[in-house]
This record gives C-alpha cells, sequence and structure tokens, in this order.
C-alpha cells in the first residue's frame, strides 16, 4: 500500500456487542480488533520522525515501533515492545482516555481522524495472551535491595513491575483479598474483565513479584514496621478509597450506596451473581446514580445489568462538563440511561423502613465560570420534584484512604489528608518513602497513576543505588 | 494466603469458638478489635470482632453465631480445615484507661466480643461488673471466663431459667443504678435494640456509655461507606472510626433500618445453601 493510499483509510471500527443485548449482560462491551482489522489500521500510522504521540503517553510507549511490527503482522513482538515500558496493556488500552492523550497527539488527527492506538495496544496485549503462556523476561541481576509497594492498584503494580526489573525484590501488600485496587473492585466487568487483569498480575508474580493480600498497612503494618522488616524503600499507593457524600437529608437510608461499595459488592464480590456467590446486592427497578464521570457511569450500566427498569442518572452541569470519557458517556446513553442533566439531588424519601423511595431533585442552570473553569451550577429556586426511586449510588468522586498517613509520623500531608510527594520523583517527607497515584493527586485515571508509578520507581532505583550493600 | 483453624467448639446450640493460626494479628491485635474472613472463592467477606488472641501460640479466637449461610458454613468447618483469607486486625482498639468501675454489658453473642475489653479493662487497674444476657440459660456463653477475670459477675436471662429474669436494661437498672452504685462507665455489646436500651437506661442515670456497632461492611478499611453510621449528627464508618463510639450519640434507628437492608437476599441465599446441600442447585 502506498502512502496515498494508507493516508485515505478511515479509522478503523471496534465491534461491539449491540447495546440492547450488552445492557443486561456483563460480558465485555467492545470485542477488540480481528488480526485483519489491526494489519489494516496499523497502516494508517504514517510513523513520523518525532512522534507526538509518544510525548502524549504518561507511560513514554514507543508507539511507532509497536505499530510498525503490527503492521508486518508481528503481533507478539509489537506486545513486547509496549511492555518494554507499559507492564499493563491489556489494562491500558481498554482504560486509558486515549482521546486526550497519544491519540490527541497523533498528527492523522489534523485532518482527519487520530490512528487508533489504544484498540491497536489492547489488541496486542490480547494476541499475546491468547498464545498462551506469555513470555517472561528474564532477570538474572539480583541487587539484593528490598521495596515494599502498598497497595496493588495501577500505581503499584507500575512500581512494582518497573522495579522486579532492574533486579530488586518487591513485596506487594493489598489490603482486600484480592490484587488490582480500582482494576478489580471499581471497573466492571464489561469495561475491563478480571481475568486479563488476573493475567497481567500473573506475569508480574512469574517475573519475581510478592503479592500479600488481605494484608492492611497501617493495621498489621506501619510505614516504620516494615523498615524494620529490613524493606529498604517503601511506595505508597493506597489511592483515593474513601468515598464522598453530599451530606444531605435522608442519604444514610437503606439502598443508598457509595458508588465504591457498589461496584466493589458486583465488581469484586461478584454479587451479579448472587446467590451463587455470596455477597448480595439491592437490584433495584428505578436506580438513581449521583454524578458525571467515569465511576458514574460503571455504576449506572452496572444497575442495568443488574435489572433495573429505569437509571436516571443526575449530575448538576450540563453533558459538556461531564468528566466522564465522551465514549463513557455515549455507551451508557445507548445503553438506555436516562440523562437527568442540571439535576441536584436535594434530600432522599424514606418509606416506614427505612428505605429510599425517592430522591427530591432541584433544577440547576448554568451560571459563571468557577474555578475548574467549568460554568458553576445555580439553583432554580422552585424547581424541585421527586423521582420515585428504590436505590441511590453516589458517584461525587472520593477522597484519600488514611490508614497509612495515620500511622506514619513524619509524613508531610495536605488539605484532603493527599500524601506530599515531588512531582518528577514521588519523594516523600520521610526518607525512603515514595508515593505516586491518587494518593497524592486526588481521584485521576488509571494512567496517570501508572505515570506516577513509572517516575516513583526511577527515583527508588536511584535511591537503592546509593544505599550500602547489605 | 489461607488460614488454618486449629481449635473448634461448639459453646451452645448456634453459637461456635475458632481457633486460627494467625500470628501476625495475634501479635498486633488490641481489645475492640475485629478480623474480616471469607471461606471458600465465593463467599463473601464477613466481619468478625475478635474473641481472644494469644500471642505467644501465634492463634486468634472468634466467636459467631450460625445464623446465615455463611456462619453456617463457618460452624461445618474441622480443626485442620482452611479458610480462604482472613485480614486484620482492622477497627479502633477500644480506648482503654483507668476509669474506676466500668460494666461490661454482653448481650448473647456481644458477649464474645466484649470478653478481650473485659480483661484489657482489668488490667488498667479497673473494678470490672460484667453483665451477660441471653434469651435462656443454654444461651449463656463465656461464663467461666469472665468469672475468672471480673471482679462481679451477673447473669440475666429473658425467660428466667438463670440469673436476673429479664433483659439487661432492667438488669443493670435494678440491680446498680438505682441502688446508687457508682459505675463510671458502661461498655455494651449486642444486638441493636440491647444497645438502645441500655443507652436510654444509662443517659437517665448519666452514665457514659460505649457501644461496638456491628454494622454491614464489605472491605473495612473506609473503602465502601457501607457500615456509615450516624454518630452526634455526623456521618461516620464503623469500620475506621469504629466500631465503638458513645452510645448516646449513635442514630440507633437508622443503624437497625440499614442493617435490615439485605434481610431478603439473606433468605434467598440460605433458601439456596439448602437446596445446595440436599443435592439440587
Amino acid at each position: 500500500m502506498d502512502m496515498k493510499e494508507r493516508m485515505q483509510l478511515p479509522r478503523t471500527a471496534m465491534p461491539e456487542q449491540e447495546p440492547k443485548v450488552r445492557a443486561r449482560n456483563f460480558d465485555e462491551v467492545p470485542l477488540g480488533y480481528t488480526p485483519e482489522m489491526a494489519l489494516i489500521e496499523a497502516q494508517r500510522c504514517i510513523q513520523c520522525k518525532q512522534p507526538a504521540c509518544v510525548q502524549g503517553c504518561p507511560v513514554g510507549v514507543n508507539i511507532p515501533a509497536f505499530i510498525a511490527l503490527v503492521a508486518e503482522g508481528k503481533f507478539v513482538e509489537a506486545a513486547m515492545k509496549v511492555k518494554e515500558t507499559n507492564a499493563l496493556p491489556a489494562v491500558c488500552g481498554r482504560v486509558c482516555p486515549q482521546e486526550e492523550q497519544c491519540e490527541s497527539k497523533c498528527v492523522r488527527g489534523l485532518k482527519a481522524e487520530a490512528v487508533a492506538i489504544g484498540r491497536l495496544e489492547r489488541f496486542v496485549a490480547d494476541f499475546e495472551r491468547s498464545q498462551g503462556e506469555v513470555a517472561c523476561p528474564e532477570c538474572t541481576l539480583k541487587t539484593g535491595k528490598r521495596v515494599a509497594v502498598v497497595g496493588s492498584g495501577p500505581a503499584g503494580l507500575t512500581v512494582a513491575g518497573d522495579l522486579i526489573q532492574r533486579g530488586h525484590s518487591v513485596t506487594v501488600f493489598e489490603a482486600l483479598h484480592k490484587a488490582g485496587g480500582v482494576l478489580v473492585y471499581g471497573i466492571p466487568e464489561f469495561r475491563l474483565p478480571k481475568a486479563i487483569v488476573e493475567a497481567e498480575i500473573n506475569y508480574l508474580e512469574r517475573m519475581g513479584v510478592e503479592v500479600r493480600t488481605s494484608s492492611v498497612v497501617g493495621r498489621i503494618f506501619t510505614v516504620d514496621e516494615l523498615f524494620e522488616e529490613g524493606f529498604d524503600a517503601v511506595f505508597l499507593g493506597t489511592g483515593a478509597g474513601l468515598p464522598s457524600f453530599m451530606n444531605i437529608p435522608g442519604e444514610n437510608l437503606s439502598g443508598i450506596y457509595s458508588a465504591n461499595e457498589y461496584l466493589t459488592r458486583s465488581n469484586l464480590m461478584k454479587a451479579y451473581r448472587f446467590p451463587e456467590y455470596d455477597t448480595p446486592i439491592v437490584r433495584g427497578r428505578n436506580v438513581a446514580v449521583v454524578g458525571g464521570g467515569n465511576v458514574a457511569m460503571d455504576a449506572a450500566r452496572t444497575a442495568l445489568r443488574l435489572g433495573a427498569d429505569n437509571v436516571y442518572l443526575i449530575y448538576r452541569r450540563s453533558q459538556a462538563e461531564m468528566p466522564a470519557r465522551s465514549e463513557e458517556v455515549h455507551h451508557a446513553e445507548e445503553e438506555g440511561v436516562q440523562f437527568k442533566l442540571l439535576h441536584n439531588p436535594v434530600e432522599y424519601l424514606g418509606d416506614e423502613r427505612g428505605q429510599v423511595k425517592a430522591v427530591i431533585c432541584r433544577r440547576m442552570e448554568l451560571g459563571e465560570p468557577d474555578a475548574s473553569g467549568r460554568c458553576r451550577p445555580v439553583e432554580v429556586a422552585g424547581s424541585d420534584y421527586e423521582i420515585a426511586i428504590d436505590t441511590a449510588v453516589i458517584a461525587i468522586g472520593s477522597g484519600a484512604n488514611p490508614l497509612v498517613q495515620g500511622t506514619t509520623p513524619g509524613l508531610e500531608t495536605r488539605r484532603g489528608n493527599y500524601i506530599v510527594a515531588d512531582e518528577t520523583t514521588g519523594q516523600t517527607s520521610r526518607k525512603g518513602v515514595f508515593a505516586g497515584g491518587d494518593i497524592v493527586t486526588g481521584a485521576a485515571t488509571v494512567i496517570l497513576a501508572m505515570g506516577a508509578g513509572r517516575k516513583a520507581a526511577q527515583a527508588i532505583d536511584a535511591y537503592l543505588a546509593e544505599l550500602p550493600d547489605k | 494466603m489461607s488460614v488454618r483453624i486449629l481449635e473448634r467448639v461448639q459453646l451452645s446450640e448456634m453459637v461456635f469458638k475458632l481457633v486460627f493460626e494467625a500470628p501476625l494479628i495475634a501479635r498486633k491485635r488490641k481489645a475492640g478489635q475485629f478480623v474480616i474472613l471469607r471461606i471458600h472463592e465465593k463467599g463473601e467477606r464477613v466481619p468478625l470482632t475478635i474473641a481472644d488472641a494469644d500471642t505467644e501460640a501465634g492463634t486468634v479466637t472468634v466467636i459467631f453465631q450460625a445464623v446465615g449461610k455463611s456462619t453456617r458454613q463457618l460452624s461445618m468447618l474441622s480443626v485442620g480445615d482452611e479458610i480462604l483469607d482472613l485480614v486484620g486486625p482492622l477497627g479502633q482498639p477500644t480506648h482503654i484507661e483507668k476509669f474506676g468501675t466500668v460494666c461490661c454489658i454482653g448481650g448473647g453473642i456481644g458477649v464474645a466480643p466484649m470478653h478481650p475489653i473485659m480483661q484489657a479493662m482489668k488490667a488498667a487497674g479497673n473494678e470490672v461488673i460484667a453483665i451477660l444476657g441471653a434469651r435462656n440459660k443454654d444461651l449463656i456463653i463465656m461464663e467461666d471466663e469472665f468469672r475468672r477475670r471480673a471482679d462481679e459477675v451477673l447473669i440475666t436471662t429473658d425467660d428466667g431459667s438463670a440469673g436476673f429474669h429479664g433483659f439487661l436494661n432492667l438488669a443493670l437498672e435494678e440491680t446498680y443504678l438505682k441502688p446508687g452504685r457508682k459505675i463510671d462507665l458502661v461498655v455494651a455489646i449486642g444486638p441493636v435494640p440491647m444497645m438502645r436500651a441500655i443507652t436510654d437506661m444509662t443517659a437517665k442515670y448519666s452514665v457514659p456509655t460505649v457501644v461496638s456497632l456491628n454494622a454491614v461492611m464489605v472491605d473495612g478499611t473506609g473503602m465502601c461507606g457501607g457500615c456509615r453510621v450516624i454518630v452526634g449528627g455526623e456521618v461516620k464508618y464503623a469500620c475506621v472510626d469504629g466500631p465503638e463510639f458513645d452510645g448516646h450519640k449513635v442514630d440507633f434507628k437508622s443503624l437497625g433500618e440499614r442493617q435490615r437492608t439485605y434481610i431478603e437476599q439473606e433468605k434467598q441465599s440460605d433458601e439456596h445453601y439448602c437446596r445446595c446441600l440436599k443435592g439440587g442447585n
């Protein structure tokens, strides 16, 4: 194919389940490229000498190089190329906001559509996994240095993957019974199949990472005790795990969940397969989800799949201000989530058993832009009305989990109890203690946490090199 | 991270004691803290307050009532069996100091989590009165353990088959508060209506009262917010801010309602389990 033909190829669509069908099952929505689709899409990359896409990637994946390998049909080699800088390609190919990162910088996007980098990344990772046992890079170098990683979410897993490859011994401590953090408790099966997360963690374990689940740092070990146990450095990647509520009347009624709880019950505990699995979840017929981010979309789409007749997404601004990825908003709309935009809940009403039966919503209108640059929602007086519901899910964000901060003397925190860490190294106010991801920045994305993990891993590696040999 | 069962004792018709091999938790736990266990891959996360621990032997003891599917499955395990995971210690430890005279009140299965608190209160130099209540005399548990350590033990039964005939709040009033016995602190653990009745009673006599709340929870680390309770008008998480709170400030009505969220599902789970046991599915 010559350059002119390549320039004329349209962006290859990814097949997905029909909205009506998928809204009632938990199987993954996008089905992924076939090898034929990947070969064509890879032709669209013009192999820029100065690839802007790489600048847009928080972990600096060598995008043109892996796409060139795809174009040659060397899919496994392409996956290995991605893995040089990204420990979790099958995850990132699915949940990264590529439209804001690599793909937003793609020169093809100037005149037509950007190369589907995320879909290709997903394809090569899935292809490699489908070939059976994924090859594991041999690491013979052993530095004898030990690193404790607290939290097994995207930041922690990236740190673990990077440091094990540099010959350090790595132990990951996870509070829950399963490793993966938000990848297993937060993001639903239909967006990120748990088998994929398991495979990526299994890969790290085969490289030598030790994962200790059911170990709550701050309770079973403090950070100081980890040093006493012989760890030379500690990385804190405990995430933004503390759910926020609106503190409005009736919010404590039975049937009102935080998004964390709703999603954890469904995803981690597999309550959607109750009673085969033991953990229950309220299968509401009329569900209100409050919020406009990705988590709100996940909760709303989960509610549909749990059998709801009506799922209302209540958001106080308009669609333009929604923090959710447009793809997620689009999927939710297609599946039948009813958007109540410029609406804000002001009170929940309960029945005689204390079970939520309605939400009172107030209409809003957009005013002047606020500190976030988005238009401030202003209440419309006298506009309150009731929506009958039996379940509500509050997805308005989450804060820093305080368990580690409260038990680590000398660890500097800032407002909201987030850990203060250097932006380029993750270094905290404590020697040998590094931090990154949501616990530093507040709730953000998987890939930004991985980017922070990548930088911290480099800094930890440098720090360990300075330590005397044991 | 499976955990072995070293000892199993049936304490009453429905109440069982299991001793787990868990040296790290045994070393760290303090009175008032709890663990969360999961029996098998499809199991739920079951929070249970630690009833005892032995640092030297490296063991943690839980005592539970076999009331739903999970606890019934747990009750059927034997010595040498393993559960899939056990996490802890979770929650804030009991605030222990020398208060003077501390009255430890356990209702039903609430007697078990009271045990380490009673021990710690005694060790801190308090005079400890224990009041242990149950529906009838066969359901009284751990009486010997309490008699060994506490200065006084009063048994109460709803049916009068042993000790004081009547509810715990009345036993407390008739035996101690009305006669004017000086009590500096009451700690009460048991079903919500019982804790509510005790705190109503102690409010009348202005005796500070701590209660331990068994709210529905998933992770136990502050992540799900399912265990939120209203204390003094503020939302608190039983798992990380508690489980113990000032009983006079707890909104028991809200707690009781939230605890009943899954009553239907629990029945369904139980029925499903019974069918499975019979070989159907």
